[in-house]
């Protein structure tokens, strides 16, 4: 009998399951995606089989560049202004003990699946005139009268900022917990500030993870459906209110298509770029 | 800095826990307005959730939802994660990379794929599209902390399971099943949790004929608000908040997540 495990591992059944199973309700669906990006549509909310690429010569229009623009616009303000919160966030929860930052896991963790719905409400109510911000500065006599701050561009950058806050620090906590805390202490017995010692320190040995975080962070952000639509104005609605718009509303499936093939094909590059600075950085 | 620090860390809980507080306080208002600080306390608004029965069908939705899509999520999990342990060739990356991608790529994606798939095979607004659309589509974490799992396995523990004569079958159940059943329960209740939380696809694929409840207080939210809305959302955070704290208990939150890195590359 062999007396080591190394082959111990499964057949290869479990691995052709999956692949069956993930072909087939995964990539089945994403090549029919693209096979209708290329189909007809015909007015009145039918469509059918065609190779033209009409739906993808009209992203060369003002109504897709002002999509566009908000969506990257938005996406990269509130990504970076995450990225920001989430890694002093993340440094101070490396240096705390483990129930610390278990607790504080726990908390960022349960906002990070807690359902946008919620959010999105949650946000509205305190943006809300009754009942939020807008009335308590009323209240403290900040403002003359109670307002509203929801629908508007400064609400949904909150709100957007905050769904990305927890998903930048999943990322940034395994690299900043590894971090050897005697880099930074040797680094204040030499003489520097907290503040520097993070900035000179800290940050440059992180940067790869700091890339990363801040690109998923906007493919995470981009991917936010409820969000524009509960606090922002119809000219603040991203590309994935658009697609879903089009598909369910104007009954326009192959415009869908082809916009979502084109949100796909940016995230996938963004993630291959991630991976190209990692390696060059590693 | 320390002074800095606790300002810094107060100020977040706050902001993070703001929403959550707003939510639960409506949800005791005793007049159908929205006031907070709450006007008033009552639990009319939570004993008129528990009687309005489409707020219980979907309650009821949910929950077959989000069971049917964890069980879904866990099998695919396992089978690849069980194959991808110990491999290092091109096929183990490509299945790890399988696994991944419906996390990384914007769920609108996801929906639009399965809203089209579903519908030219004519299951457009069944429940069991939606739970094998959300299976796969929370394929990922189940996947990782699975890895996680099988990486644990102390190889002498099997190496002994053979020498003692052990079959295949019976390392599997008595050395590999016990050690990872702890992580297959974290990632079904991951999986459980998310998919009772997910919007995008449960309305694209079964929003016009079985509402989930995130589905159901969005669709409400256009005809106005009720305080309802804040009783199930209080509901929704408490499932929420009690899963992961269920995962956090029994498992080791802060290793799941530094693992997640190395699963990752």
């Amino acid at each position: 009998m062999k007396n080591t495990d190394s082959e111990f591992r499964s057949g290869p059944i479990p691995g052709v399951f999956a692949t069956v199973a993930l072909g087939l309700f995964f990539f089945v669906p994403f090549a029919i995606m693209l096979a209708f990006s290329f189909y007809h549509k015909i007015p009145g909310g039918l469509y059918e089989p065609a190779f033209e690429a009409d739906n993808y010569l009209r992203f060369i229009s003002p109504f897709f560049t002002q999509i566009l623009l908000i969506s990257t616009g938005l996406c990269s303000l509130a990504s970076i202004l995450a990225l920001f919160i989430g890694f002093i966030l993340t440094y101070f929860m490396s240096r705390m003990n483990k129930r610390g930052r278990t607790l504080w896991l726990i908390l960022l963790v349960s906002l990070l699946s807690l359902s946008e719905v919620i959010i999105g409400f949650s946000w509205s109510i305190l943006f809300s005139r009754t009942a939020g911000i807008g009335g308590w500065m009323y209240m403290l006599g900040l403002l003359d009268a109670p307002r509203a701050f929801a629908p508007g561009f400064g609400a949904l950058l909150t709100a957007l900022t905050f769904i990305c806050v927890p998903f930048i620090v999943l990322v940034m906590f395994p690299p900043l917990t590894r971090l050897p805390k005697e880099w930074v202490e040797s680094a204040r017995t030499l003489g520097a500030t907290p503040l520097r010692a993070v900035i000179t320190v800290v940050v440059p040995s992180v940067r790869p993870a700091l890339i990363a975080a801040y690109i998923l962070a906007f493919i995470y952000s981009l991917g936010s459906y409820v969000l524009p639509i509960m606090l922002g104005k119809p000219r603040h609605w991203t590309i994935t209110v658009h697609i879903t718009d089009q598909a369910l509303y104007h009954a326009n499936v192959p415009f869908a298509s082809a916009l979502s093939v084109f949100l796909i094909v940016t995230a996938l590059s963004l993630i291959a770029l991630i991976s190209k600075i990692q390696s060059r950085f590693a | 800095m320390f002074k800095i620090r606790n300002i810094f860390l107060g100020l977040m809980l706050i902001i993070f826990v703001a929403p959550i507080v707003v939510v639960v306080g409506v949800s005791f208002n005793a007049k159908k307005q929205l006031l907070f600080p709450p006007q008033g306390f009552s639990f009319r608004w939570y004993s008129e959730a528990a009687l309005e029965s489409d707020w219980i069908s979907a309650v009821g939705t949910s929950f077959i939802l989000a069971l049917g899509a964890a069980f879904v999520a866990l099998v695919l999990a396992f089978s690849l994660a069980l194959y991808c342990w110990r491999r290092l060739g091109w096929q183990s990356r490509i299945l790890r990379g399988m696994g991944l991608l419906p996390f990384m790529l914007p769920p609108v994606v996801s929906a639009l794929g399965f809203l089209v798939f579903w519908s030219s095979i004519g299951s457009y607004g069944q429940l069991y599209a939606a739970v094998i659309s959300h299976g796969v589509f929370l394929v990922t974490l189940p996947m990782v902390m699975i890895l996680i799992g099988l990486d644990s396995i102390d190889r002498n523990l099997i190496d002994a399971a053979r020498i003692c004569g052990a079959g295949r079958s019976e390392v599997y159940l008595t050395v590999i099943l016990p050690i990872v059943r702890p992580f297959m329960i974290f990632g079904f209740f991951f999986a459980f949790v998310l998919s009772f939380n997910e919007y995008i696809i449960s309305f694209m694929l079964i929003g016009f004929t079985h509402e989930t409840l995130p589905v159901k207080i969005f669709n409400s939210l256009r005809y106005g608000y009720t305080p309802v809305m804040a009783v199930i959302s209080t509901f929704i955070v408490l499932v929420t908040v009690g899963g992961m704290g269920l995962i956090a208990r029994f498992g080791d939150l802060p290793r799941l997540f530094g693992a997640w890195e190395t699963v990752e590359k």
